[in-house]
């Protein structure tokens, strides 16, 4: 048995975000983390190597230096990486990732005991359709917003979270599971496995290595196969600026109140 | 013939997948209908709903007073609770049959499960969360004039452009994107929940709604994933959406979280009955506060009547959840915090203070009329 964890390696949003003059993100700026529900998918698998000390190896898509973030899932717990990367895979939309990354899976070989981890989404795109897209393009089943996973042989049982509750659902594997942080803390790296990380494999998936791929067609990967394309962006306008109340913390407040009294909001 | 989602002149139609849980549907819905039926207008094309379930022909009505011409109805024991196969296999079923140009799904936890799935099967593409749709042009450029700081007399567009355009927020809303889906029908877009507005409801066109029943193949080996129960949750969930008054706390509570807490609780009793508490990240990654309470891009979009933020930084993304709200009041030690920016009016001082005194006040003034 082997469990993927697909993982992505995003800008840190919490922070300022930078903005270069034409309105786009100033990724080189910005620090980059992996993304929060990748780390509760790394857990989840982590969890079930714990159990079953099954293979968990460690997925990307992104440029090179993603092969640090691989690094560290190693030094988590992840046996290997996987660095899907290629300039014919830039500007791909979610429908052009998904095809490529369930193309490195196939090409990898995903068996009959398998499960494939995601996170929910990415803070960066917040779209959450690349991991349901990979279950497509794999033909496998899919379960989302996983809160709770517990494995028996080859049937999942998992909590999947609704607005309003929740649904229990039980699947058999293969099958691929998108994760919510609520699922479980991740854990940190350990020193052993900072150690060890550099020693343990990561391979590279370039173009030429998953050209033969039965998914990967040049019409169809990379920004000239994205179904969507961006019209436009742009930023939107700055509110008119507000009144700072000054004073002591009483003057300002009954200023405040006032000023809400004498305009009927309160 | 064969299914060509590239052969983009024999679609047409706009139609809304109408979601329903235990034989009721969602509130997703009828903004979505409403908001279809005026994307129908523009395009001068039918409105249709599709709805699947198990004895739910009775709801066509419903969907009908908020706008839809006609609802396709699929009505299968298997379709009663959600599934991923089956409802992906429905809806692509009905899709590759008829050819709608327009494909809009309520961005819930269960159509963020089905859009992505369907649109990869159906070779499409797919925009999620969307927060505001237009296929005219006219109107396009008038969204622009107003929610852009792009110069829009400078720009030429092409009037006879009649792709949806797709806006949503990218990076916490920082920067808004229009995202288009030019060579592919049809144009699918998960919308978000709370955003759209509903139209007045008419009963004239919920009596007119023409009901057409599709017969549906499900197969038990279609089926890959078993619902063993559906639970809802007995604890209240915090409706930060339908709030009239929120008063959301932040890092700021942090020397005495529970404190903070009731401090925001009694702020928001005092300026009303249907006031919440709400919470940025960090209150909710502390563990300080259940996710539900929690205001921003990941969590929820609101837009009460009065915000007040405690002790809020104002990151990007809760910016973003909250800066539409109607009056902000920010409250933090830092000066330059960029809440302020978003804020009316802005105090710099400790919550800890500054909240008893803004508790008073309010009731003074209430006690007063």
């Amino acid at each position: 048995m082997r469990v993927f964890v697909c993982v992505k390696q995003v800008p840190d949003t919490s922070g300022k975000v930078a903005v270069n003059e034409d309105g786009t993100l100033n990724r080189a700026s910005m620090a980059t983390i992996i993304n929060p529900d990748d780390l509760s998918a790394m857990e989840a698998a982590l969890q079930l190597k714990d159990e079953t000390g099954c293979q968990v190896t460690a997925v990307t898509m992104g440029p090179m230096p993603a092969e640090g973030m691989l690094r560290e899932l190693i030094a988590m717990g992840a046996d290997d990486g996987v660095l899907i990367s290629g300039r014919e895979f830039g500007g791909s939309d979610t429908y052009a990732t998904s095809q490529i990354i369930a193309a490195a899976l196939h090409h990898l070989g995903v068996g009959p005991e398998d499960v494939i981890f995601c996170g929910r989404q990415a803070i960066d795109g917040d779209t959450a359709q690349v991991g349901p897209q990979i279950a497509e393009k794999l033909d496998l089943p899919q379960i989302t917003y996983a809160a709770d996973v517990k494995k028996e042989g080859n049937v999942l049982k998992v909590k999947r979270l609704l607005e309003d509750g929740y649904m229990t659902i039980e699947a058999q594997t293969p099958c691929l599971i998108t994760c919510v942080k609520e699922l479980n803390e991740p854990r940190y790296m350990t020193i052993k496995g900072i150690i060890e990380c550099y020693d343990k494999p990561i391979e590279i998936l370039d173009y030429p290595a998953l050209q033969n791929e039965p998914l990967i067609d040049p019409t169809t990967i990379g920004l000239k196969g994205s179904p969507t394309n961006i019209f436009r962006s742009f930023t939107p306008p700055q509110k008119g600026a507000g009144q700072m109340l000054t004073g002591t913390s009483q003057e300002a407040v009954n200023e405040l109140v006032g000023k809400l009294a004498a305009k009927h909001i309160i | 013939m064969a299914y060509n989602s590239s052969d983009i002149s024999a679609f047409q139609d706009i139609w809304v997948f109408c979601e329903q849980r235990e034989g009721k549907l969602m509130n997703t819905d009828f903004e979505l209908v409403s908001e279809g039926r005026k994307l129908a207008d523009e395009r001068g094309s039918k409105l249709v709903g599709v709805l699947l379930g198990k004895d739910v022909a009775g709801l066509a009505n419903e969907l009908g007073g908020y706008g839809a011409d006609k609802v396709i109805v699929c009505d299968d024991p298997a379709l009663e609770v959600y599934t991923t196969d089956a409802y992906a296999k429905v809806i692509c079923d009905v899709v590759m049959d008829k050819k709608p140009e327009v494909l809009l799904i309520g961005a819930s936890n269960i159509g963020r499960d089905l859009g992505p799935r369907v649109a990869a099967r159906l070779h499409t593409g797919l925009t999620a969360d969307c927060t505001h749709l237009d296929i005219d042009m006219t109107k396009y450029i008038q969204f622009l004039r107003e929610a852009s700081t792009i110069d829009v007399d400078s720009v030429k567009f092409k009037m006879e452009d009649t792709n949806l355009k797709m806006t949503r927020p990218a990076f916490g809303g920082h920067l808004m994107a229009t995202i288009i889906c030019p060579r592919f029908r049809p144009c699918m877009s998960t919308v978000r929940p709370g955003v759209m507005k509903k139209a007045e409801f008419n009963q004239a066109k919920a009596d007119a709604v023409e009901v057409e029943m599709y017969p549906v193949s499900i197969a038990a080996e279609d089926l890959r994933t078993k619902v063993l129960e559906v639970v809802k949750e007995t604890r209240k969930l915090v409706d930060l959406i339908g709030a009239e008054v929120i008063v959301s706390v932040g890092r700021g509570i942090s020397k005495d979280p529970e404190k903070g807490i009731a401090l925001a609780e009694e702020l928001a009793a005092a300026f009303g009955s249907n006031a919440v508490v709400g919470a940025s990240r960090a209150v909710v990654d502390a563990g300080w506060i259940t996710s539900d309470h929690q205001v921003g891009q990941t969590g929820k979009t609101v837009h009460p009547r009065i915000y007040v933020a405690l002790g809020i930084s104002g990151a990007i993304q809760h910016k973003a959840g909250m800066q539409d709200s109607e009056l902000i009041i920010a409250v933090n030690t830092t000066d330059n915090a960029p809440i302020f920016e978003a804020a009316d009016y802005g105090i710099v001082g400790d919550l800890f203070e500054v909240a008893p005194l803004m508790i008073d006040a309010v009731k003074k003034v209430k006690e007063a009329k």
